[in-house]
This record gives C-alpha cells, structure tokens and sequence, in this order.
C-alpha cells in the first residue's frame, strides 16, 4: 500500500499548458501517473500531447472523475487555484508553487480547515509525492526512487525540503531499500500537510515498517513530531535536520527555515527526535546508513 | 525584510496608526530642519537594526538646537554592535504615562495569527515572557475571520491595560492588526505603545518585517529594498536575484534547494570546512542564473574552492553542465569547482561536462556529497 496516492489516483495538472506545469506534468505522466486531464482558464477544448484541457476545475473532474490535482501556478494565481480545486471536490491537491506569500498561505489553510475538510493539501513549495511504481505527483525524478517491494521490508519518508528529500530516495535507492510513499510536505511556514499527519498515515500503512524523516531549522514542527512520534510510532525511525551550521536570524532560503531568538535550532530538533527514539544522522548519508541498519535488523 | 524604525512608522502612518511627527535625517542640518518641524522638545533616534541603541547613547532627547546639533553630531557615524549609524530619526518627544506592548505574528505551530499584548511595554517582551508569563495576554485570530474592534477591546481588558487607554489600545490593535495582514508583514510589533497623559495611545516605536513572496503586490516596497543591510556579496548577489547570505569562511557553495544548500554548509563543516556562503539557485535553475551565482562566488576574496552541489528536480543536470561551461567562458574563475551531480538528466549533464574539455585544476566531478565536501575543502586548504 501506499499512502495519500496510488496507482489509481486520477490526476489533473492546473497549469499544464505553462512551461513547468508541462515538463512535470509529461514526466508525472510518463512515469505512469494517471493523469487525465489540464486545466487552464481559456484554453478549454484543447490538449497537451493527448491531455485534454479545461477551462476550469470543474469541467475536469466532471469528465473525468479526477480526484487529485497538481497545481503548477505561479505565487499570484495559486491560492486561487488551490481554492478552486477544493471547491471542485478534490481530495488531494500538490502545490509546488514557490513564493506565495505566508498571509495567503494562512488564508488558504484555514479556509480549506473551514470550508472543505475533505480537501488534503500538500505543500506549497514542496517537491510533491512519490508511490514509486504507482503514483508521482510533483516534480521528483521518479527514477531515484526504487519501488517497495512485495516481502518489505520498505521505507516511508517525510521531508521538509525538497532537494533533500530526493538525496534521501536516492540513497536508500543505493542500498537497495523500497520505498513506499515518500513524502516532502515543503519548507514554508504553513504548510497543508505537516509531519504528523505523514508520521500517522505511515504508522497506520501495513506496507511501511520503517520511517525516514528530514527536518530543517525554524518552527517547531519537529519538535511537535518528537511528541507525537514518542505517544503513537512504534516503526523505527531516523532523521536528519539540515541547517547545524546556519547563522542566528538568517532566513535561509526558505520562508521557513530560520533560527530566532534560540527557537528552531538544528541542534533543539536532533535532542528531541532523539528523546524520542529516533536515530539522528549528522547528514544524509548517515541518517540513509542508520536506515539501512534499522532495515536489516527487521529483515 | 526587516525595515529601520523610520520605515516601519511610515508603514504604520500608511494604516492609520497614531506615531509621533519627525522626520528622517543624513546630516545634522537636516536633523536641524527635521527638529523644527516637529517641535521642541524632540527625541533623536539612531536609526539601525539591532536592539540595545538606547543604552549604547544612539537616543537622545534635545530641547533645543544646540542640543539636536550636538546629540545629531554624535550619534551619525556611531557603531551600535557593529552596525555604523547613516541615518536618525527625529521626532517629537512625547509624555509618557504608561507604557504597553502589542504585536502580531504568524503563530506556525496554530496556523493562525497571533495577537501579543501586555500592560507591561517598555522592556523586552522574553523578559516579560520568563519572569511574568501571565502578564502577556496570547490570543490566536483566524486570519479568514480578521480581528474585530470588539474583540481587540476584551483582549486589552484581559492584559489589564487601564480603563482609560482601552479605547485607543483596541482601536491601535485594528489597524496595526490591518497592517499585519493587508501589509503583508511577518512582523508587526509596538513597544512601547504609550499612553500620554492627554489619554491618546500612539505607537512610539515600530518594528516591521515585510514577508519578502509578497513584493509582487507592494510596489511601494521597492525603497526599503534600497536601504536593506547587506554587505557587498549580498548586493551583488541580489542584482541577479539570487538566494545568497554571506558567512566568513573559504569554501565557495552553490547548491539548489535551501534544505541542499543548508545541508551542504553542514557538510562542509563537518569534514572540517568552512562556507563562505549560503546560495541556493532554486528550482529551475538554467544556465544563466549558474553563471550569475558563479560570478558572485568569485566576487568574494575569501573563496578557496567551490562546491556546487546539485540533485535535480525542477533543476535539470544539462542546464546545470551548460550553466557552468558558459560561465567558465565569461567569468575568470579564481578557485577551482568540485561538482556533485545527481537527479534529473545527471547523466547529460556529466556528459556535457566531460566533453567540455575543462582541466581537472579547474573542475572536478566527485560521486557523492561527502566526497565532494572533502575535495572542496582539501582545495580551499592548500
């Protein structure tokens, strides 16, 4: 199993017709994702090498039953795009959209906690997901993941960054470990969907037996999976949290990613994901290699 | 974006927000001028980003011209913790009744906006925090639903602001809450919020930070992005729109992604490096914005070697290959590369590399992070 997509997870690009929603939404597709259908205001009727297009969210579903969407927008129109999604019925909807504004964010989060419940939103500013073998939605290279595989044991992982999310398939891909789901829930500071709900998710997926999760400065939202992980995880776990080394007070690069007034720090992280029992790697690498221990002592 | 103090109450003034009149001023005739124009008795006010100015005498009260020449005189060029003063800010001294706190943030764990309010202002509010948590009232604001005059007015009765400042403290709250969110602010904050004894509330001070992903909207930003504190690299580096903060040591880093690039920083120091940078080129990154961030690189003196360090998403290995074999023809590279390439279309992109014809002196390729950390800092070393 997998979790949040799987192979029969139907997919609508919002954006399709623009040049990152295209060159991800052919690779999504290519790699096997059902994607049936592109939505772009006013140009309905026509088609992205053999995917039909539509004017709205609606008209997509409508023909098609889609019950995913990947929003590849830029930082003006995503809100409304998300939005728009929502209100379509989607389930679950991948923003990969960089640089939309923290008070749009906040709105759109609390709109879609208000008005439509049923609604997951993951990212903005997030790689996307990946159920190697059945489902990508978003912008990771699908051959750096390697599939699950029927006997297990496989690995969920979480991420906070993208790029590192990617080093983080691509190693367990060199040590021979399945992935089931993998997961990067993006770096900026209010994201849709947030390590608890992946943690749980994973924690309740049969086809999971171990959790990698990949931190960063800023926030507290690792510490908040520290809790959660010591109350409710019994799958192993390590981790990794980038930004040991980043200057107090810098935002590094990511709207999220900020160490202020003591709170947020590498170091706070690493001490209670510890606490809590997962093994800390002190870089990717590491935090693969401590995998790939937990993995063949459940094997 | 953090803006100056000058800024932040002429942000304020933009939603309403009772500040006192001064005005900004380079040299001591134009603090003279500013003096006039708000009336004597008049406070001058360093005017840099870093907490602490009034201990450090970069605030001074002046009760008439020669004073304002003297404290004016003294206070431009002064260094505040390593920061030189350019600029005061002069405005009318107010009487001070009382003194509050007030501000606004995104509270990231709640998801929600958070209002901050004490009766105790004056002082650092994480003082207040530790010694009497009870004195700072929290309250949470759903940022669809907004903050109404009712609710403002029962949030300062609950952090027992006296009766007679109620009024002017809930209708302050409104507008500095207005400013937070139709302003696009990750930080809207008074203190102190005074209370005169004429019973007026004004904000005496105004610390603003602009959540920069929303510059798209604010056009009138565009002349706090000119007086931003960056040093050198950092400017350079913002000509070409590039995510560049400046550190001190040797080894010259370009990685895409943040959570890479911090990584990469990480890295380096554990294999007993230092950076000198943190770049991340982003997603999408072409040939273009890697020669621009290889120009920057090479700016910075201190540079030994360079680390670029890619796992390609949005970020296409080609474009990364092309990027670098094009700068390398611009720009006179002073350090020699160490390059780790992963991710989408790697393999062209070493392709284009090796049939570049580049010398190993001046470009090397490693297989993984760690290796290329430690050939970088080996290089930065000798």
């Amino acid at each position: 199993m997998s979790i949040f997509v799987n192979e029969n997870t139907k997919v609508i690009v919002q954006g399709l017709t623009g040049g990152q929603g295209k060159y991800h939404g052919l690779r999504n597709r290519d790699y096997g994702t059902n994607v049936v259908a592109g939505v772009t205001p006013g140009k309905g009727g026509q088609d992205v090498e053999g995917i039909p297009i539509f004017d709205s969210v609606a008209d997509a579903v409508a023909a098609t039953g889609a019950d995913a969407s990947f929003v590849a927008v830029p930082p003006k129109a995503a809100p409304a795009a998300i939005l728009e999604a929502a209100a379509a019925g989607v389930s679950f909807v991948v923003c990969i959209t960089e640089g939309i504004p923290a008070q749009d964010e906040a709105r759109v989060f609390n709109t879609l906690l208000a008005d439509y419940p049923k609604t997951r939103l993951l990212g903005p500013n997030c790689p996307g997901i990946i159920s190697p073998g059945k489902c990508n939605i978003g912008i990771t290279a699908g051959e750096i993941a390697l599939p699950p595989s029927a006997e297990g044991p496989n690995v969920g992982i979480v991420s906070r960054s993208g790029t590192l999310t990617y080093q983080a398939l691509y190693e367990l891909k060199q040590k021979g470990i399945g992935v089931s789901t993998c997961v990067g829930i993006g770096g900026d500071p209010v994201p849709g969907t947030n390590f608890i709900d992946c943690l749980s998710e994973f924690q309740a997926d049969p086809d999971t037996h171990a959790i990698i999760m990949i931190g960063e400065i800023g926030g507290s939202a690792e510490e908040e999976a520290a809790d959660f992980i010591k109350a409710n995880v019994t799958k192993p776990m390590s981790a990794y949290i980038a930004g040991v080394t980043a200057p107090a007070g810098k935002k590094m690069g990511h709207a999220g990613a900020i160490v202020s007034g003591g709170k947020g720090t590498a170091q706070g992280k690493m001490d209670a994901l510890a606490e809590a029992g997962v093994k800390i790697g002190l870089n990717p690498t590491e935090a693969g290699e401590l995998m790939a221990e937990i993995v063949a002592n459940l094997s | 974006m953090d803006l100056f103090e000058y800024q932040g109450k002429q942000y304020f003034a933009r939603f309403d927000i009772p500040v006192s009149p001064g005005d900004k001023a380079d040299t001591v005739e134009e603090a003279l001028a500013a003096a006039d124009a708000a009336g004597y008795p008049v406070v001058v006010k360093a005017q840099v980003q870093v907490g602490g100015r009034g201990k450090a005498g970069g605030i001074k009260l002046a009760d008439n011209a020669d004073e304002v020449r003297t404290h004016a005189g003294n206070i431009l060029g002064m260094d505040i913790k390593g920061h030189v003063v350019k600029r005061l800010w002069v405005e009318h001294a107010s009487d001070i009744e009382d003194e509050y706190y007030a501000s606004f943030t995104l509270d990231r764990a709640a998801k929600k906006h958070l209002l901050m309010l004490s009766a105790q202002g004056g002082v650092e509010i994480e003082a207040v925090a530790e010694s009497d948590p009870d004195a700072i009232v929290k309250l949470h604001i759903d940022p669809v639903i907004g903050l109404d005059a009712a609710t403002a007015r029962q949030a300062a009765v609950d952090a027992k602001i006296p009766e007679k400042a109620l009024d002017g403290t809930a209708d302050i709250l409104v507008k500095l809450y207005r400013c937070f969110s139709e302003g696009d602010c990750d930080l809207a904050e008074i203190n102190p919020l005074i209370l005169k004894p004429t019973g007026e509330v004004h904000a005496l001070d105004a610390k603003v930070t602009l959540d920069a992903n929303a510059l798209f909207r604010h056009p009138e930003w565009a002349e706090y992005a000119e007086t931003e504190e960056l040093d050198e690299r950092e400017r350079l580096a913002k000509t070409h729109d590039l995510q560049y903060i400046g550190l001190d040591g040797t080894v010259g880093i370009i990685a895409n992604g943040a959570g890479l690039a911090m990584s990469t920083l990480d890295v380096v120091n554990q294999v007993g490096g230092s950076a000198a940078n943190f770049l991340d080129i982003g997603g999408g990154a072409n040939a273009d914005v890697m020669a621009a961030a290889l120009e920057v690189i090479n700016f910075d003196q201190n540079v030994s070697s360079i680390f670029i360090n890619i796992f390609g998403g949005i970020t296409r290995g080609e474009e990364v290959a092309k990027g670098i074999v094009e700068a390398l023809g611009r720009v006179d590279l002073r350090a020699p590369i160490v390059i780790r390439l992963d991710g989408t279309n790697a393999e062209e992109g070493r392709q284009i590399l090796a049939d570049a014809g580049i010398p190993e002196s001046k470009l090397r390729s490693e297989p993984t992070m760690l290796d290329a950390a430690r050939a970088a800092v080996a290089l930065a070393k000798n």
